[in-house]
């Protein structure tokens, strides 16, 4: 909200030179967070002058620009910018004449868009100022010609200040008005703010004038179907002002504090609808009397209906939207806009003026849903002050009156707004009981009053108060606890640090995902955290990641995926939510190459979110204010999509660089596999390999990572080489290695505790096997089949060479592995190692048709 | 067996044999000519050797005073040994180390320590800070169904209020899902789990729907504090922010309490830190919003708010660490580079 400060002032004393920042200092205390300051750009000599002569010159150019005589100060005085009284000045316009008082913008002022006013040379003169038109000095948008001061029924002093005539010297503060106050969307609203929090007397405007009302006009409430059994219209004043003159221009102080407030100036009828709705809160509407069919019903819309709003646009009305009707049909979509068929204009005579009062549901619904949020609407879906009505359909019959002619008619309707006021109890312990102050309850009593509520005494310690009329938001104990405390003042708030019982620490799942959070840095990877939106090619390119992995899709399939997908995303490109977070590393990636960064390892720690299941329906939202049951609370949970925390990185450029006695190592997939391994290490989980293909990555070159589970392997992630054809496509140079897991289901994995048993110190007996084998059996089996069939003697295996070439068969190689072997209660004699590691070559035997190397 | 009358070892033999060994010893410049000149001198095939051979054909009146004569002469030839011995060893020792001599400034990198992004780490320390008052840490979704973003923490489905938070919806609006604008879902979630007396924050990532320039990123996140409890006042929230603050800020910082609405709390307070380290010098910044939690709010977690009362609280981590480190633009802390995290250290 946007207040001149001229207006606040003549509602509530202010002290004399006060600035804006002090007001916005004074309304901050009470609640209303400063915003802005609002002036008019137009400073300097701007001064009121007479055209003593205008002489019309053509031009070659085929214009004609008038050479003018102005006097700018009166005989003899010297001007506003210390020069001479009468100056030539240089005039494109044309709709002035000798005598016509008018604004000249002297040498030194400067203009809206810095534009510098200096005598120049032009068409053959110097044009020693300039004489202003109302869009030049940003004073509403009329570039018809130059503005004569007596169309607008001036006749100022020659020389006088024209930026202090027009009002143009005010200054308006703009506040934030948070959705609980209605009311303060008006002059009225923050004077008596003001007042709260000064203690400068309010005078309140609405009923500073006599507040008459009309009859004889039919208006009538069909409300068919009330929104939550409120009726949409509780109150609806008609007034009607006959023989307005709708042509007469604006006054110029009118324009500048509609200006100042935000509202474009639109012609006298409407400019002063506004002004009062700014003045007192209520929205106001302007029908042409003449165009109206018989009397007026508030209805909702029937199914079809349509209404052409005063923008011109068609509307499809739902039956929820309430309406204003005539015998022609609707006229108006009540609280939000008026209609094309029925508004004033230029040649309106007879006005008819709705001071209605409106349901605030209704309002809000139909704002939404044709998305017109108007400056009505903002009020009444707020609530406006249901007393207001009368006073301001007055206050705007007033202005017609008086700065458009006419004469305010008897005919009207007084259907106004019953309020009776909602008694509250409050026991005023409650005060100092939430607020943990020190205030009496005399203080509290003061506050509430200085609201205007009333407080009633009731037994010992209780009040019953009942909030004005314009503050329905105050309905329960907590809000009265609030307002005293919001007067009295915050700052008597002490400070006391609780004590909280004994905590638990962290859960065990957040000690793991710290772990690897920390593991991840030991390892070198730095970490990055991206933006979750997805376009269809990002998703196309990646896939679903591993979250298909766990969810038991198939890693290689091609098929576009599953994503939740935005409503309303910002960038209408990438309204998907990921499902992987390789995408953002390789943006991330992207960024730091083009910053020269090349030699990158990224991780991302994230949620990545699982398509949810549309064949379910979604369940109805449970009502406010009360625990919904627990199958209820079920429900709603299983309607939210899955969201598994992975863990991905991206590696690129050098693992490590060429430097003194070093050779350049890039990274390959063997460092995403290492990473990935580290990571699972972290949170005690020993990952298994095995081949395995994703759409992003390097055909040869995946592993799938797997946890095994009572002996069977689980997909956790996936690691390896992205696809060269992926890198290149995305301006990464060279290759580039990624990993991606479920740190969820990693950590799902982890052993609740450790399984730990005595330490065997009897000396180990270590041997190694070579075992030759088809080359296309993975090693990591071979392996795992040896240790299996070693049995518990087998301390550790692991893989030292693959050997192929000569000596070995063709299509097959020579892998070694180094065993150690230990037994828990004695001394391991070798023969039983060797027969130990005989059992494992059996089993790879069996398994692969491995055989030892004679 | 022979037995010579005459000893052929005489004392003088002995000197020679000592003083040739010597001699020998004095030359040897390397610990292998040292050894090579014991070898040569007392070692198996020696004239010291050969001379101790000789002890079979000394007459037994003399084999007593021969003995100690040959022993003292290998124990002079041992003796001069052992002492240069180390002394050739450690200057060899000490040659070897001299040529094996690098470049030290020019130590090649082979492994660095990689960075946790500074907002995660903020998020982790501010965890330690309230772990240490003895709260907890809840999480949940960052999607979210709208009953425990919104009609849960009283926002009505008509109030404007519900329009302020610029909301993400999921296609289509009918299922009510959103993507959380706060985390105070979790605040229901953990009284509906937990249950009360209840000390926790949730931290995490939530969504707006603005557009990322240097003050506003459609993606951020927020720390929410709750405290439910039998008689807790806007006094322990205050209190309680004042702790944080300080821990955030520095010893001066304070908190100042400015009347504001939010739907899910009444009264309703904006936040003021005072930071006296700012760049440009100490002020008071915005922090974030807080207030005593509405009854509405409590009745929906099943708690009964004439017997609790609480308080709850939410500010940015984006700001927080803006303010704390002297960030000018916020776009560095989304873009990913490393060279922000870079600036950082283990700690923020």
């Amino acid at each position: 909200m946007r207040i001149p400060l001229s207006w606040l002032a003549e509602q509530v004393e202010l002290p004399a030179g006060i600035t804006a920042e002090q007001v916005h200092a004074d309304l901050v205390r009470v609640g209303f967070e400063e915003e802005d300051i609002h002036r008019f750009e137009a400073v300097g000599p701007i001064v009121v002058g007479q055209v003593l002569s205008r002489e019309p010159e053509p031009q070659a150019n085929g214009k004609t620009i008038n050479w003018c005589q102005v006097r700018v100060a009166p005989e003899g005085q010297l001007a506003a910018d210390g020069g001479a009284d009468v100056r030539g000045i240089v005039c494109g316009a044309h709709n002035f004449e000798a005598g016509d008082k008018v604004v000249v913008t002297l040498p030194g002022a400067v203009l809206p868009g810095d534009f510098r006013i200096a005598a120049r040379k032009t068409y053959g003169h110097t044009s020693d100022g300039m004489i202003a038109s109302a869009k030049e000095l940003a004073l509403g948008e009329d570039h018809e010609g130059i503005i004569v001061l007596s169309r607008f029924g001036l006749d100022p002093e020659i020389g006088a200040d024209a930026l202090a005539l027009f009002g143009m010297k005010d200054t308006a503060v703009e506040v934030n008005v948070t959705p609980d106050r209605g009311y303060a969307f008006s002059v009225r609203g923050i004077a008596r703010e003001y007042s709260h929090s000064t203690g400068a007397p309010f005078i309140d405007p609405a009923f500073a004038h006599e507040i008459g009302s009309g009859t004889g006009f039919s208006v009538t409430f069909d409300d068919d179907a009330p929104i939550r059994g409120s009726s949409g219209c509780t109150g609806f004043v008609a007034r009607v002002v006959r023989g307005v003159d709708s042509t007469r221009p604006t006054p110029a102080w009118m324009v500048a504090r509609l200006q100042l407030a935000g509202v474009r100036s639109l012609g006298i009828v409407v400019d002063i609808s506004n002004y009062v709705m700014l003045e007192l809160g209520q929205p106001l509407h302007a029908y042409d009397l003449a165009k109206l069919s018989g009397g007026i019903t508030v209805r909702r819309a029937a199914p079809g209906e349509q209404l052409v709003t005063l923008d011109g646009q068609t509307r499809m009305l739902h039956p929820e939207d309430l309406l204003i009707t005539d015998e022609s049909g609707p006229i108006g979509l009540a609280g939000v806009m008026g209609g094309e068929s029925t508004k004033s204009d230029d040649s309106t005579r007879d006005v008819l003026i709705e001071a209605a009062t409106f349901e605030p549901v209704t309002i809000a619904r139909s704002q939404r849903r044709h998305k017109l949020p108007s400056e009505a609407s903002k009020r009444y879906e707020r609530g406006v002050d249901p007393l207001i009505a009368a006073p301001a359909a007055q206050r705007m019959a007033d202005l017609l009156v008086e700065l458009a002619g006419g004469t305010i008619d008897p005919l009207g309707a007084d259907l106004r707004a019953q309020w009776l006021p909602v008694p509250v109890r409050l026991p005023l312990a409650r005060v100092n009981g939430l607020l943990g102050t020190d205030f009496s309850d005399a203080e509290v009593i003061a506050a509430l009053e200085l609201l205007e509520c009333t407080v009633e005494p009731g037994d010992e310690g209780v009040v019953t108060v009942s909030a004005p009329s314009w503050r329905s938001d105050l309905t329960r104990e907590a809000d009265l606890v609030e307002e005293a405390g919001r007067l009295i003042g915050y700052d008597r708030i002490p400070s006391a640090l609780p004590v909280a019982p004994a905590g638990r620490g962290r859960t065990r799942d957040q000690r793991l995902r710290r772990r690897a959070a920390e593991a991840a840095m030991a390892f070198g990877l730095d970490e990055v955290q991206s933006y979750p939106f997805m376009t269809r090619a990002q998703l196309d390119a990646f896939g679903a990641g591993v979250s298909d992995a766990v969810t038991n899709e198939v890693l290689e399939s091609h098929a576009s995926p599953a994503a939740v997908r935005l409503a309303n995303a910002l960038d209408a490109e990438a309204p998907f939510m990921r499902r992987s977070l390789l995408p953002g590393l390789v943006t991330a990636a992207q960024r730091n190459v083009s910053r020269g960064v090349t030699d990158l390892s990224l991780v991302e720690f994230g949620s990545v979110f699982l398509p949810a299941d549309t064949a379910q329906a979604a369940p109805a939202t449970p009502p406010l204010g009360a625990r919904p049951d627990d199958a209820t609370l079920d429900e709603l949970n299983a309607s939210i999509p899955a969201q598994p925390r992975l863990v991905s990185g991206l590696l690129l450029g050098s693992a490590v660089r060429k430097q003194v006695g070093e050779s350049a190592r890039p990274y390959d997939w063997a460092d995403a596999i290492d990473a990935a391994r580290a990571l699972a290490a972290a949170v005690h989980v020993e990952l298994s390999l095995r081949h395995g293909a994703h759409r992003a990555f390097h055909p040869g070159r995946t592993a799938e990572l797997g946890v095994i589970i009572d002996g069977v392997f689980t997909v956790v992630g996936v690691a390896g080489e992205l696809l060269p054809s992926l890198v290149a496509d995305h301006h990464l140079p060279g290759r580039a290695a990624a990993f991606e897991m479920s740190l969820s289901a990693l950590i799902a994995a982890s052993p609740e505790a450790a399984v730990t048993s005595q330490l065997s110190t009897y000396p180990a007996a270590t041997q190694d096997l070579t075992l030759l084998v088809d080359t296309e059996v993975p090693a990591g089996a071979v392996l795992a089949a040896v240790v299996a069939g070693a049995g518990d003697l087998l301390e550790h295996g692991h893989i030292v060479d693959d050997y192929r070439g000569e000596g070995i068969p063709e299509g097959q190689r020579a892998l070694t592995f180094a065993l150690r072997f230990r037994a828990d209660d004695r001394t391991l004699k070798a023969e039983e190692a060797t027969a130990a590691k005989l059992a494992g070559v059996r089993a790879a035997e069996a398994a692969f048709g491995a055989y030892l190397r004679d | 067996m022979l037995v010579s009358e005459s000893n052929s070892i005489t004392p003088e033999l002995a000197q020679a044999a000592v003083d040739a060994a010597l001699a020998a010893f004095a030359e040897a410049t390397t610990l292998a000519d040292l050894k090579r000149a014991r070898a040569l001198h007392v070692g198996e095939h020696s004239a010291f050797a050969a001379l101790n051979a000789r002890m079979r054909e000394v007459p037994n009146a003399e084999k007593a005073a021969t003995g100690k004569l040959m022993g003292q002469a290998r124990g002079r030839i041992e003796g001069a040994y052992a002492q240069l011995e180390p002394t050739l060893a450690e200057a060899e020792a000490r040659a070897q180390l001299l040529a094996e001599t690098v470049d030290v400034t020019a130590a090649p990198t082979r492994r660095t320590l990689g960075t946790r992004h500074p907002l995660a780490q903020l998020q982790d320390e501010i965890g330690d800070i309230f772990i240490a008052m003895g709260w907890e840490i809840a999480e949940g979704p960052e999607l979210e169904h709208e009953w425990y973003n919104f009609d849960a923490l009283n926002f009505e489905p008509d109030h404007p209020a519900r329009a302020m938070q610029d909301t993400f919806f999921v296609d289509p609006p009918e299922a009510g899902l959103v993507l959380r604008t706060h985390t105070s879902p979790v605040q229901m979630r953990s009284m509906i789990a937990r249950g009360v007396p209840l000390y926790v924050i949730s931290p995490g990532r939530v969504y707006r729907t603005d557009e990322l320039d240097a003050t506003h990123t459609p993606v951020f996140q927020q720390v929410e504090g709750l405290a439910i409890d039998r008689g807790l006042t806007m006094a322990h929230l205050k209190g309680t922010l004042e702790h944080f603050a300080r821990q955030m800020f520095g010893e001066g910082a304070k908190i100042r309490l400015r009347p504001n609405y939010f739907p899910f709390t009444e009264p309703s307070a904006e936040m003021d830190v005072w930071h006296p380290h700012a760049k440009g010098g100490p002020r008071w910044i915005e922090w974030g919003g807080c207030g005593m939690v509405d009854p509405n709010v409590l009745r929906a977690a099943g708690v009964d708010p004439d017997e609790y009362q609480g308080f709850a609280f939410g500010m940015g981590i984006e700001r927080t660490l803006q303010f704390r480190n002297g960030l000018g633009d916020m776009r560095d802390m989304v873009e990913g580079d490393v060279r922000f995290n870079r600036q950082f250290g283990g700690l923020v």
